[in-house]
């Protein structure tokens, strides 16, 4: 375990103000996107963030890709601050951190072959001549599992899982540190998925690049990540090592989501917390902790006091009333 | 799980297919489904993107894209009555009524300028007389059926007003009132949060045990297939290459490509490894094989499997696979 990790996110907020009118705008109130989260990766590995429809995930990856500014909190990269970055360190910054993102048939464009798409980064940062740009997007080719001269090719030729492949070369050829994998299969069907995690872990081995992992789908984090945080009403609700939380799910709503899983083999289904209600609105979040509304185990303090996320075992932590132990 | 349901067969499909006739050849999306679904059972039907099992319900419902698309052979017996020899207008009476239909959106599902109510109502009357107050009844009585709170409150209300698990509540109960007695549901929970999901589901199998109606489940997921329904036909490029009772394809597949499919799923327990995977694409639909369409990346692959395609061999009580390697020699 080295001391400083990949990257730290501390205290991060991000609030959105939910204005009317144009001229005189009011402002109505704020949207806690993002309220206080704090989380590590390391090099090499895999965060996987999970949640649901509006919990932050999505917020809190712009945040890290440098797309949006947190109102509050920072988020270092190798012990530097990123947001304010400017010039050449912003350059810097965005040559480490890459995405891919959920819907290949919108991310790349379709008036450029892929080749140029992906040479793109290469053009940007000045890295060699036109041969050299060639050669290295070939040779990006081949590392995603396609042929060189598909390089010339636009992406309508492609199938779904073709195109997920050159974002992944697009992404890889400003050699990152990390790489912010925006739910990366769930558009593709399931034996193209299980091809293209296979692929992500090989790139992680071969270029030891640090993944953060946006995806709903458990049974997917399971396999790619090694530490997981689940977030709720943009609160981390529970965070640990991906073992550890598969052995022993503590937070009532991680329990719920687990339960959710649809278990492929009939009969084998284990107790079952199906929740009532939905999400409440983030612009008016439950008081204590947000979860309360559906949480099967509210307490009566639960809906005055907000939970402080603490370890239940190290390196495990939960945000929840029930493991205080008072 | 549920035992199987035995009652008699309510829609027969024999031998459907449904082409696209276009300038540059003849694609061959739906070509030769035969499958049926009894009173109260829930068919799944798998497959991956571009196999033929929307455009087989699309059949079903005699609802295909205007222009290309035609069916142009095959039988769609629903109780007994082949409704693809029914005239555009004797199909509007028993859509609704006697199969209905739900869709993966509700927001494209939904009409954004008509609030619930309004579409509720014009999904109750269907051409009848009926007082408005009396109407109104029926449609909040409708969105009590699927479990929406304050129901009298909501029928006032624009779809944008509501979540996508509450609007895709507000499809079902539009495609219920008629009291129809198939459901098809088209990935109905593909949109929806996990936690959503599986309120849905349940609401489905709810309605499911009131009504009697047979449902067939339209899905890519296994979970979805292993939580709502008794019997799964897997398709692949036009054409369903295994069909039984879900425990025992879970169990035991026998169509390689079934087996494939199920291995190549991340699972939530045991060893995590590589997963399986399944080489190469799916043939073109505009270009089929005469042989089987997996032999291309099947890794059981025989000279006869290029040559002809497979028998249906019976291997079990109502479990048929499509493979020369089954039928033995």
């Amino acid at each position: 375990m080295t001391a400083e990790p990949l990257l730290r996110v501390e205290g991060v907020r991000k609030h959105f103000a939910l204005t009317k009118g144009i001229l005189f705008s009011r402002t109505l109130g704020h949207i806690k996107a993002v309220d206080d989260i704090s989380f590590e990766i390391r090099a090499g590995e895999t965060l996987g963030l999970v949640g649901e429809s509006g919990c932050g995930k999505t917020t809190t990856s712009r945040m890290i890709l440098n797309l949006e500014e947190p109102t509050e909190g920072r988020i270092l990269l190798e012990g530097t601050p990123i947001h304010g970055l400017q010039g050449a360190a912003l350059a810097a910054y965005r040559a480490k951190v890459q995405a891919v993102f959920q819907d290949p048939w919108s991310s790349l464009n379709p008036r450029m072959t892929v080749g140029r798409s992906i040479a793109e980064a290469l053009i940007v940062n000045r890295s060699g001549d036109r041969a050299q740009i060639e050669a290295r997007v070939h040779e990006l080719l081949q590392q995603v599992g396609l042929r060189p001269d598909q390089a010339q090719h636009y992406p309508h030729e492609f199938s779904g899982g073709q195109r997920q492949r050159v974002a992944l070369a697009a992404a890889l050829a400003s050699h990152p540190r990390l790489i912010v994998l925006d739910e990366p299969v769930s558009a593709l069907d399931v034996s193209i998925r299980a091809q293209m995690m296979n692929l992500l872990k090989d790139i992680q081995t071969q270029h030891d690049v640090a993944y953060l992992l946006v995806a709903h789908d458990l049974a997917t984090v399971r396999h790619m990540a090694d530490h997981v945080v689940v977030m709720y009403l943009g609160k981390v609700v529970e965070q640990a090592p991906t073992v550890a939380l598969f052995e022993d799910v503590r937070h009532p709503y991680t329990r719920a989501l687990f339960s959710a899983v649809l278990v492929a083999w009939p009969g084998r289904q284990q107790e079952e917390s199906v929740l009532a209600g939905e999400v409440p609105s983030p612009l008016a979040p439950p008081s204590g902790c947000r979860f309360h509304t559906r949480c099967p185990h509210a307490m009566p303090r639960c809906s005055r006091e907000e939970p402080m996320l603490r370890d239940v075992t190290p390196g495990h932590a939960v945000a929840c009333h029930l493991f205080d132990g008072g | 799980m549920t035992p199987a349901p035995s009652g008699e067969t309510i829609l027969e499909v024999r031998d459907l297919h449904t082409h696209f006739f276009l300038r540059r050849g003849v694609v061959r999306a739906v070509d030769g489904v035969s499958f049926s679904l009894r009173r109260g059972e829930v068919l799944g039907l798998v497959g991956e993107s571009g196999c033929g099992k929307s455009l087989t319900a699309l059949s079903l419902m005699r609802l295909l894209p205007k222009g290309s698309a035609r069916t142009i052979k095959g039988e769609v017996l629903l109780d007994g009555d082949n409704i693809l020899d029914r005239t555009p207008d004797e199909m509007r009476a028993i859509r609704g009524r006697r199969i209905s239909m739900v869709l993966q959106d509700p927001q494209t599902s939904l009409n954004p300028v008509f609030t619930i109510g309004e579409q509720l109502r014009e999904a109750i009357v269907r051409g009848y007389r009926r007082a408005r107050s009396e109407v109104m009844k029926l449609a909040a009585a409708a969105l009590r059926r699927v479990e929406i709170a304050a129901p009298e409150q909501r029928l006032g209300q624009y779809p944008h007003q509501m979540s996508g698990g509450m609007k895709q509540r507000v499809v079902g109960a539009i495609a219920i009132s008629g009291a129809p007695g198939v459901l098809i549901a088209d990935e109905p929970t593909t949109a929806l949060d996990v936690t959503i999901q599986l309120q849905y589901l349940k609401l489905l199998k709810r309605l499911q045990a009131d009504t009697g109606m047979a449902i067939l489940f339209i899905t890519h997921d296994f979970g979805v297939v292993g939580r709502m329904c008794d019997r799964v036909a897997v398709m692949y490029a036009g054409r369903i290459v295994e069909c039984g009772p879900v425990q025992q394809i879970f169990e035991a597949p026998q169509h390689p490509y079934t087996r494939a499919l199920i291995a190549s799923v991340p699972k939530m327990t045991g060893p995590i490894g590589r997963l399986t995977t399944i080489e190469g694409q799916p043939p073109s639909l505009m270009d089929l094989p005469k042989g089987c369409r997996f032999a291309s990346r099947c890794p059981q692959v025989e000279a006869r499997c290029l040559d002809a395609y497979p028998v249906t061999v019976r291997v079990g009580d109502q479990h048929t696979v499509d493979c020369w390697k089954v039928a033995g020699s």
